[in-house]
Order: structure tokens, then sequence, then C-alpha cells
């Protein structure tokens, strides 16, 4: 086990000579760490404290019939059952706080549940046994529904519908689309050129977050009609603003405190036990504790979500990567929580960190009949780079090559114009390669040994190139049983380029590779993308105040015109109807 | 039946943050009248190290000892808002906010002492230790602490700052996909060194070298700790951990750590690591944020290692000795691919 640095790479770039900042300075909470001292949100405990329990489906899919607490009411130790018309707003989505996304969850269910673990009701006990006996007595009469499991079942006509909200299964993207797009180039007519195809599928299981503390929040009341809430989230503010929609109430009759928690890894953002705590403390006025146990915790709490990636590759004999196609599907489970944001982060993350000509992607946000996923680790952005670095693997070994050459061949340069239309800055994957492969003792060749994340980029790699994109995939069209009925129609370049936009290499120091020929023709040249002066878009919008901004209605620019009359990516409208819940209240800035 | 050793690379980027609503954080900086200085937080400390690496950022901004410095975190009534630690954004965002605060906070300390020593503001300097003193005159000077005790008990000065940090919201093209995702992003590339038994298809990770750039590494030791301890779990993903072995079938669910496989002390391994440190442009000194990015390569590069020591591709996660059996039992017997 080894740390070192390598300070003489990038240098020039760092002041290497400041006072607190790069010294390992022992941490301010380490003493109360190692004795066991730091109080976490468990460790405020109060006189009368009451328990709580939910009573939870076991059907991965059922309509509610009837409950019957009338049982569970009498038993011993018994304050409080808490039922869904007892929650005072019970519909929410968590990035309703950023308006994304429509509300489709509620804190307990009334009507159906849509997966194993659902709550329908939450038992306040004296406590955790007495709570738990009382959820063992409440009867549910269910309906049990088919489910579905399976992502791409999911999107098939005939499947269950997972989430009323969004009958089709799949997540509504900018009030259009079924998934979000990236097109960038032409993938299929690259493809044709291409002198191999490489095709791979990537799954990931879903994960658990496993932190040492579970989920856990203790309410209790203050004395000037506010609430405290001690708790594990990792985002209080989110939290606090959650808490405060459901049970409708002024956010600032809450006061949250956080701070120290046991390990979250993403697992400890879904803001679901500090409202159903401050609830029980509300109707019974006692102060109330919900904390999952480890069975919660891993069965029932989100875990990072199920995705599947297929990935396509075009590659030319020489190495080089000239196309790439991704389809991805994110299983969500039975509500939104988080991963339809997620799929905006992986969209931008494509084709990962490399010079790709043509890039294609279609990612799907899907509801199946499972414990709703959310963030962990990574989120958005592990599962594609498991997908994308084996299939990396594979066409090194397609092409013969040695795989850490392989990824400098391909690797962006400070420069390059990247899928999601802006110029790749501050590279160093590179440098990384090489670094690791010396510490590994992995011989790489002389000219990889001296190429440069600094060198090489820009130029022809700046340039944008035609751009295909089509209609395909509108809301309902798939589950409907018709797909494919989009027109194709093609976005000009900033600039005139060859089309296909060729793989251009990195000058000097990679191998010459036989750049086709009207690539090779094409002269080197300063493009005005190398230095891109975004301007805004329209006049920048305040920062938000607060978490519920209304989004101001779009601007409704006419059909999308191609960027033809500048070479700045950003010139042509960006504002367009019909997505008014993604950030529609913004500007651009230079990045 | 043998052992086979293998190897596998991964090289891997990640974005800094999220886009979604200006990912905004906000800081407040105060001092006592002895330049003791608090800074409130509603920001969360989840082991990572929050607390101190904006403790040594906000005094390495109002220039005082790293120890007259403490930080608050997470109480809702005196920390102002931030979005949350997720995203790998606390270093990044957070930081940039108490930057911001410390500066408004150290121009009135700075104020205060060019009163007290008849000079220019502009003409002084913080020596990091608790002084501030006259550029080219450094007998010229006067403690950090008797700056702001004039400040607040001469002057009627607030020793204080406020920050924010927020990123313009980034409109995503329907059709296109254009979009500014991000501002920075930090790198790994990653060796792994495995031997894989052909008879139980037991994978044993022996080392991993790596190199991630960071942009800065603000404290080096909580980048250690970030680095190691998240390859690990990386480790932990390729190799062991799922809530549903089966999936899609939701049969077998493990619901404690008895049935939760995860790697214990002896499957740990060696991990020579790298820092590599190109300055963010807009990071607070440069910082990024290690704290997601560090699992990301260690699962490609052991699947394609598995790959290398006896030529099965497993692309589901994760990589149980049954899928590697199953992969053998396919090919007809294990296929080294040859020493790497």
């Amino acid at each position: 086990m080894s740390v070192e640095f390598r300070k003489e790479l990038f240098a020039n770039e760092r002041d290497d000579n400041l006072n607190e900042i790069g010294k390992g300075t022992q941490r301010q909470d380490a003493l109360g760490h190692v004795t066991g001292r730091s109080p976490y949100f468990d460790d405020h405990l109060f006189e009368g404290l009451l328990q709580i329990r939910c009573v939870r489906s076991p059907h991965h899919h059922a309509r509610i019939r009837s409950v019957d607490y009338s049982q569970a009411e009498k038993m011993p130790g018994v304050v409080r059952v808490i039922r869904p018309e007892d929650v005072p707003n019970n519909f929410n989505t968590l990035l309703s706080l950023l308006n994304f996304g429509r509300d489709d969850e509620p804190l307990l269910s009334s009507k159906k549940v849509s997966y194993k673990g659902e709550p329908v009701l939450a038992i306040v006990a004296g406590s955790d046994r007495q709570a738990r006996d009382a959820v063992a007595a409440v009867r549910v009469d269910w309906e049990v529904l088919p489910h579905v499991l399976d992502v791409e079942e999911a999107m098939k006509p005939n499947a269950p519908v997972v989430n009323d909200v969004y009958p089709n299964n799949t997540f509504d993207y900018h009030d259009k689309y079924d998934h979000q797009k990236l097109r960038y180039g032409d993938v299929e007519t690259a493809f044709a050129q291409a002198d191999k195809i490489v095709e791979g599928r990537y799954q990931m299981s879903p994960i658990e977050q496993a932190p040492v503390e579970t989920n856990g929040a203790i309410a209790a009341p203050e004395t000037n009609d506010r609430f405290v809430c001690y708790t594990s989230t990792q985002a209080l503010f989110f939290s606090l603003g959650t808490s405060a929609k459901l049970l409708n109430v002024s956010s600032n009759r809450l006061h949250f405190i956080g701070g120290t928690v046991g390990g979250g890894f993403g697992g400890k953002v879904d803001s679901l036990v500090e409202p159903v705590a401050i609830l029980a403390c509300m109707l019974t006025g006692k102060p109330c504790r919900f904390v999952w146990d480890r069975e919660e915790e891993m069965q029932v709490g989100a875990p990072r979500g199920g995705e599947r990636w297929y990935l396509k590759d075009g590659v030319m004999n020489d190495g080089r990567i000239i196309a790439r196609q991704f389809t991805g599907y994110f299983d969500s489970g039975a509500y939104t929580r988080l991963s339809s944001y997620a799929i905006i982060k992986g969209t931008a993350h494509l084709p990962g960190p490399y010079h790709i000509p043509n890039v294609k992607s279609d990612v799907f946000c899907v509801f199946t009949n499972r414990t709703p996923a959310t963030a962990m680790r990574g989120f958005g952005v592990t599962g594609v780079d498991f997908a994308i670095e084996s299939q990396m693997d594979k066409i090194a070994h397609e092409v013969g090559m040695n795989p850490v050459e392989f990824r400098i061949l391909n690797a962006y340069r400070d420069g390059d114009m990247k899928a999601h239309r802006r110029e790749a800055k501050n590279c160093a994957l590179i440098e990384c390669a090489q670094v690791a492969a010396e510490k590994a003792n992995w011989p790489i060749r002389d000219e990889f040994k001296q190429a440069s994340s600094m060198v090489g980029g820009g130029g022809e790699r700046a340039q944008i190139p035609h751009t295909v994109t089509d209609e395909d995939g509108k809301i309902g069209e798939r589950r409907a049983g018709r797909t494919g009925g989009g027109q194709t129609r093609t976005i000009a370049p900033t600039t005139p380029a060859p089309a296909p936009a060729a793989h251009t290499p990195p000058p000097p120091s990679a191998p010459p590779p036989a750049a086709p020929p009207a690539a090779a023709e094409q002269p080197a040249y300063a493009h005005p993308a190398a230095a891109p002066a975004y301007q805004p878009a329209a006049t920048q919008a305040p920062p938000p105040v607060a978490p519920a901004v209304t989004p101001a209605p779009p601007p409704a620019p006419a059909a999308p015109a191609p960027a033809s009359d500048s070479g700045r990516p950003s010139a042509r409208p960006v504002n367009r109807p019909g997505y008014s819940r993604f950030a529609s209240n913004s500007g651009f800035r230079r990045r | 039946m043998s052992i086979h050793k293998g190897r596998g690379f991964a090289t891997i980027n990640y974005p800094i943050g999220m886009n979604l609503g200006g990912d905004p954080s906000q800081a407040l900086v105060h001092s006592n009248p002895d330049g003791k200085f608090g800074v409130a937080l509603s920001s969360i400390d989840l082991g990572q190290g929050m607390k101190q690496v904006t403790r040594q950022i906000a005094a390495e901004t109002l220039g005082v000892p790293v120890e007259d410095v403490y930080v608050d975190t997470a109480d809702s009534d005196t920390g102002p808002h931030c979005m949350g630690s997720f995203a790998s954004r606390g270093t990044h965002r957070v930081g940039n906010a108490v930057i911001q605060a410390a500066k408004e906070a150290r121009a009135v300390m700075l104020e205060a002492a060019a009163e007290e020593l008849e000079v220019n503001a502009a003409d002084l300097e913080t020596d990091g230790k608790g002084n501030i003193f006259v550029r080219g005159a450094p007998s010229r000077s006067i403690s950090t602490g008797e700056a702001c005790g004039a400040a607040q008990f001469k002057h009627g000065k607030t020793v204080s700052g406020r920050g924010i940090f927020l990123i313009p919201m980034s409109d995503v093209d329907p059709e296109t996909g254009e979009m500014t995702p991000v501002s920075c992003y930090a790198h790994a590339a990653l060796v792994v060194d495995i031997e894989v038994d052909d008879e139980t298809g037991e994978v044993d990770v022996k080392e991993m070298n790596s190199a991630y750039e960071v942009g800065r590494a603000l404290n080096p030791r909580m980048v250690e700790q970030q680095l190691v301890g998240g390859a690990w779990m990386g480790m932990s993903h390729a190799l062991w951990e799922t809530t549903e072995p089966y999936y899609p079938e939701r049969s077998h669910g493990p619901t404690d750590f008895n049935q939760y496989l995860m790697p214990g002390p002896g499957d740990i391994a060696t991990h020579n690591v790298a820092i590599l440190e190109r300055p963010a442009p807009d990071g607070p000194y440069g910082g990024k944020g290690p704290g997601e990015m560090c699992a990301n390569p260690v699962l490609p590069a052991v699947a394609n290692a598995v790959f290398n020591a006896v030529g099965v591709r497993i692309d589901e996660l994760p990589i149980t000795p049954e899928k590697i059996l199953r992969g053998i039992k396919a090919n007809g017997g294990a296929q080294p691919q040859g020493q790497r």
C-alpha cells in the first residue's frame, strides 16, 4: 500500500506554496470519531420517545381493497395509527423541489402498491416490539395485480402499468420523448465505413449503499410551535423541503439538525423517514423515532438501480473508434426518485473520456415493480463506465492493441469537442493512463509515453459534425406498438466539414494511422470553436431564491434553426417549447 | 485445475457536481472579537471530511492558521442553504461558497488592520500564522486577533462574510442532448492484478496500481482515505455485492450482512496510488472531488482481468464464481490470454 504525488505533472498550472491547502491536517472531528463520542441523530434520546414501524406490501403489485387496523389499534402500547389520509399532502416527487418531473409517489399508499415493501400504514407505539406486534395484527385485503420486473418487458405494449402518473412505464423527457436523446454526427454512415463493428450488452444489478447507520430520524415538539428533527440525511434542506411539502407546514417551523452521518453513499437523500417521524410527532404531541432496520435498509430502502446498456462501436483496424452508439435502460423501480436526473447526467458523460466523432444514444428511465432506485456513489456514471471500459477491452482485443495504448490513442484532449457540444478542457486521462501503466510495469511504446492531454486536441477535432436527428420515441408511441415513425433530418455543422466526421488522429506523438483521405487533406487550422465565447442565450436569470421556483414560461422560438450562422455551438436557440420542467429559466455561461 | 493470473485496465473521467437547479450552496463566516472564526454550513459530513476540507479552505482564504477556524455543519437554523452531500459536489460547490464568504470577512479584517496601522488595506498581506503586515515592511504588523477586536469594538464592523456558489442552469436539448452538464472533470486509470481459480471460479484480487487526477489534493490524507476506501468499494461492487442476486428476479434478496456479500479484511487488495493534480479553473484552489470516481475504474478493470486470466467475458455484475465457472465450461476450459 503506497501513495505518491506526481507533482512534476501540470506543475506550471499550480501554486504549491499555500499555507493550509495541500497539508494533511488532522480532521477537527477525528478525536470524537475515534473515541466514539461524535453525536449522531440516534444519540438524541427523549423521555417517553415513541417508536414507529410501517405496514408494508408483501406483493410486487396489488390493489388495496381494504385495511383493517381495528385489532392493532387496541394492542398494548399503540398510541396512533397513521393512515394515508393523515398525510396532509400525500403526493410528491423528490425533484419537485427543482421543478423536475411530476409528483408520483405517496408517503403512505391508499389505493395500490407497486413494489414489495411499499408502506401503507405507520404505527406509533411505546416500544419497537409493541409497534412490530401491532403491524403484524393489521389485515390488508390485497387484490394481487400482474407485475413486471424487467426493464425491456416493461416497455412492451401489453406490460402492466406500474405508475399511473407515467402510464407508458417510462419517464417523460421534455414533454416529448420517452427517453433522453444524444445525437452527434452520423453513426450509421460511420458504421458502414468502419473496418469492424463491436457490440456488447452490459448489466449492473442493484447494489445496497450499506451504511453502518441505517436511515432514521427523531422528531420532537419544540416549545415555540416548531418541530425539531434530528436526522441521518445527506441533504438537510432537501429533507426539510420535502417534509414541509408533504406535511403542508411552513419550512421555518421545521428545525432540522444533522451533521454527522454514519455513512451515506447516496442512500440518505430520499427523505422518507423524516416526514413520517415529524407527522407522528404532530399527531401525538410526543417525540417520535423512525429508524429502518437492516432488512428495510437492504430491501425497502432504495438501492443503486439496475442498469442495462447496449453498446455498438465502429472501429478502424488501426484502433481509432469512429462511431459509438448506446441504448440504456435505468431501472427506476416503482417511482421516479432521482433516476430521471441520473440519465441526464449519464447522457452528458457519453461516449466516455474519448474523442469519437459520431455518437448516438437513447436512454430510458423505466418503471418496474421493484423498490425505487436512488442515488449511489457514481450515480448515472458507474454503470455506464463499466459498460464502456469492458467494451474498450473487447475492442482492443479485436484490433490486437495494447489496452493502455488503445486508451491513449482514443483519449480526449484539451480543445476537443465533446458529444454534448462543449469543448474539453483541463483533461488528464492520458497522463493517468501513463502513470498507472508505469506503476504496474506495463510497458507501452515511446510515442504513447510521450503523448499529452495538452497536445493534439482541438483543430478539426473541435468541429461539430453534420448531425442526423430523428423524432423516434415520442411519448406513448412505443407502448401503443408504434415505433420508428419519426422523421430523420440533418443539422448542418457550424462550418463545412467532411460528412460523416472522420476521427482526426492526434498529432504528433500518437502513431500515424491511415486517416481517410478527406480528413488527411483537411489542413489543420484554428477553428473558432477552439475558444468559444459562450454568451448567455438570454438575459441571465437571477439565482433561485427558494428551492421551489416556478419556471418562467419558456420563450417560444420558431422551429429549431441549424447553427449555420456561427461557429458557436450554443448560438442556435436552446430554449425550446416542450420541456418546461427542466431548467427553463436559465441561460448559459462560459465554462 | 489451476490458478490463472490476470491483469485488467480501465480509464475513466468523472463529472463534478450536478447541473440541476444550478446546484447552489451557501456559507457564512464570522469572527469572535479575538479573531477566532466560525464557519456555518448546512452541508453534511458523511465521514468524507466535509468539515475539515472547508476548514482548511476558510483558513487559507482568511489568511489565518487552521486552528483559528472551526466549521459547524447541518443545523437548518444557523447554516444557510446547501443542496446536500452527493454528486461529488461538496468540496467544489461548498468550497467555493466558503471562499467567497471568507474573502468578504477577510476584507473587513484587513480594513480594520489598515485603519489601525494607518496604511492602505491594499498594501496588507497575511502570513497565515495570525499576523497582518505591510507588504515590504514586515515590522509594521498587527495580529489578526487585534484587527478583529478593533473592527468589532472600535470601528463597529462585523468581521463576517456570506458566500454562495451557483452554476447557472443548463438546458438540455431534447433532440441532440446538447447541454453544459458540469464545470470540471476528475480522471483516473487503474491496473488490477488478480488470480482466478478455474476449479472454484473464485477471484482473488492481488494488487491495484492506479493514478487519480483530482484537481488539487486540498488535504492529501483525506484524498488518500477516499481513493483507497473507494477503490475497495469498487472491488466489492465488481465481485460481491447486489441486493438482487438473480436480477431481474427478486428472489434470494439479502436482508442482513450475513447474506449481503462484501469483502472481508482478508479479501482486501494492496493498492498503490499516484495522485495527479491538474487544478480545475473554477475549483476551490483547483480542487475537484475524488469522492465518487475512485470506485468506477475498478469494476471494468476486474472484469477485463478475468478475461485476461481465463478467457471469459462477464458482462453482468457482480462477477460471481458461478458466472465464471459457467463461462469456463461454455468455453470448454480456461483460456488464458497471455501475460501482460
